[in-house]
């Protein structure tokens, strides 16, 4: 069986870090596994875990009351799942749902959190390593929301 | 005739070939079939009246002729090697497309074509091909993959990425199910949204691009789909390390003459009738993103 610190050099995610900040973040990491149809976490609840798929499909849901549960978007072996562990108040803001048998890694967002307060140069890591799927994620939000296949007024 | 003129009379200028060879006039059709895709897009099925079918090539377009009401462009959506007949899939969604889409098999239109440049399918024989397709982009695209199945030992890795709203809004379906089942094409389909029912991608398409398999430095990507899909998707291509000068997108502008002399479609220096539809990234990219072009 793998230790966590192999687990986590196998993500392409922590690629470019280095072996000590493997340990630090290894020192927050946990092997997670979900089984399809289980949620990872549910909207409202404390965000205080990040998780970044090593197998499996996971689907974001967002519920508005009396509708069925609209898919906002499916991530993938190596996504990460989650950014609100990154700003206050670290409340979920959808439900993610395993769509099959899921495998991932999940982080301590606290623990993570006062491991980037002590070493700002972490911190900057983590920035460089977030911040690119934040802007992904925002560009692809932008054209769902554009509606680019409607039918033209 | 000038009378010192050297032309005689076998010699026509280029709008007399055209009106010749159905460029300028249209030729009758006939409707053959007209089956529903989805709830305002038709699949045409076109016989000629007399006469044969010009040939084309995937990624041209012809000019359809609703009598009394007037022209659009519409790409060919068909197999190229069948040259019969002319297979067009429209979407209602203005007056003419609104009158194609309602007629009925035995119903006349008029046809002038094909026009413009297809999809560079010589180009890309021997390398790796990505095709990404938006919506009803999905038609334009279809005789090129048309293509390249019935001629697979001629291209590396064919990726097909599809997106489009929802699941009950895919183009080609039947198509798609039959291209997944092949062991030798990659294909990915995504959609906007979705209920949890769907049990496929959600997401847009250019999030396909770094999940898909293909040597970029030897891929050609031929793309289509609503511009903006196309910007997106253009820009997640080059970021995948696809050359600017291997993508390719089908422009789509108001089209009139479609022989490049009234400049309706016109785009910077070119006419998207003549110089495209098909247009290569590298040379577009200064201003795809201009709003006054």
């Amino acid at each position: 069986m793998k230790s966590i610190d192999a687990l986590i050099e196998e993500l392409p995610f922590f690629t470019d870090l280095t072996s000590e900040q493997y340990r630090i973040i290894s020192g927050c990491a946990r092997n997670r596994r979900f089984d399809a149809g289980q949620y990872l976490f549910r909207e409202s609840a404390p965000a205080d875990e990040f998780l970044v798929i090593r197998h499996g499909t996971v689907a974001l849901e967002i519920v508005a009351p009396g509708q069925p549960p609209i898919v906002i978007g499916t991530l993938h072996e190596g996504d990460v799942v989650g950014a609100a562990w990154l700003v206050p108040p670290y409340r979920w803001m959808y439900d993610a749902r395993a769509m099959e048998l899921t495998r991932a890694i999940g982080i301590d967002a606290q623990c993570l959190r006062d491991k980037c307060e002590a070493d700002p140069k972490l911190g900057y890591e983590m920035m460089k390593l977030f911040l690119p799927v934040l802007v992904k994620g925002l560009h692809a939000t932008q054209l769902q929301l554009l509606d680019v296949y409607r039918k033209p007024d | 005739m000038p009378r010192n003129c050297n032309c005689s009379m076998s010699t026509a200028s280029p709008i007399e070939d055209s009106a010749v060879d159905g460029r300028v006039l249209p030729r009758f059709y006939r409707v053959e079939a007209a089956v529903w895709e989805l709830a305002d897009t038709v699949t045409l099925d076109l016989m000629p009246e007399s006469g044969k079918t010009p040939g084309f090539r995937p990624g041209q377009f012809n000019m359809l002729y609703a009598f009394g009401i007037g022209e659009i462009a519409i790409s060919l959506s068909g197999d190229a090697a069948e040259n019969e007949r002319y297979i067009h899939t429209v979407r209602n969604v203005g007056a003419v497309s609104s009158a194609l889409s309602t007629l009925a098999p035995g119903a006349l239109i008029g046809v002038r074509g094909p026009f413009g440049r297809g999809w560079p399918l010589d180009e890309a024989e021997g390398g790796d091909v990505v095709l990404v397709a938006g919506g009803l982009g999905l038609a334009p695209l279809r005789p090129a993959i048309l293509h390249m199945l019935a001629n697979r030992e001629r291209f590396g890795r064919v990726t097909i990425l599809f997106g489009t709203r929802n699941p009950a809004e895919m183009l080609f379906r039947r198509d798609l199910e039959d291209w997944r089942q092949r062991l030798d094409v990659d294909i990915a389909v995504t959609v906007d949204h979705a209920d949890a029912s769907w049990r496929g991608n959600v997401g847009v398409v250019p999030d396909l691009i770094a999940r898909a398999a293909f040597d970029p430095e030897h891929t050609i990507a031929m793309v289509c789909g609503p511009e903006v899909m196309m910007r997106f998707t253009a820009t997640g291509l080059a970021a995948a390390g696809v050359a600017e000068d291997r993508i390719y997108l089908s422009m789509e502008r108001n089209m009139k003459c479609a022989v490049g002399l009234c400049g309706h479609c016109q785009f910077g220096p070119d006419f998207i009738c003549k110089d495209g539809p098909v247009m290569r990234y590298d040379r577009i990219a200064p201003i795809f993103a201009l709003r006054e072009v």
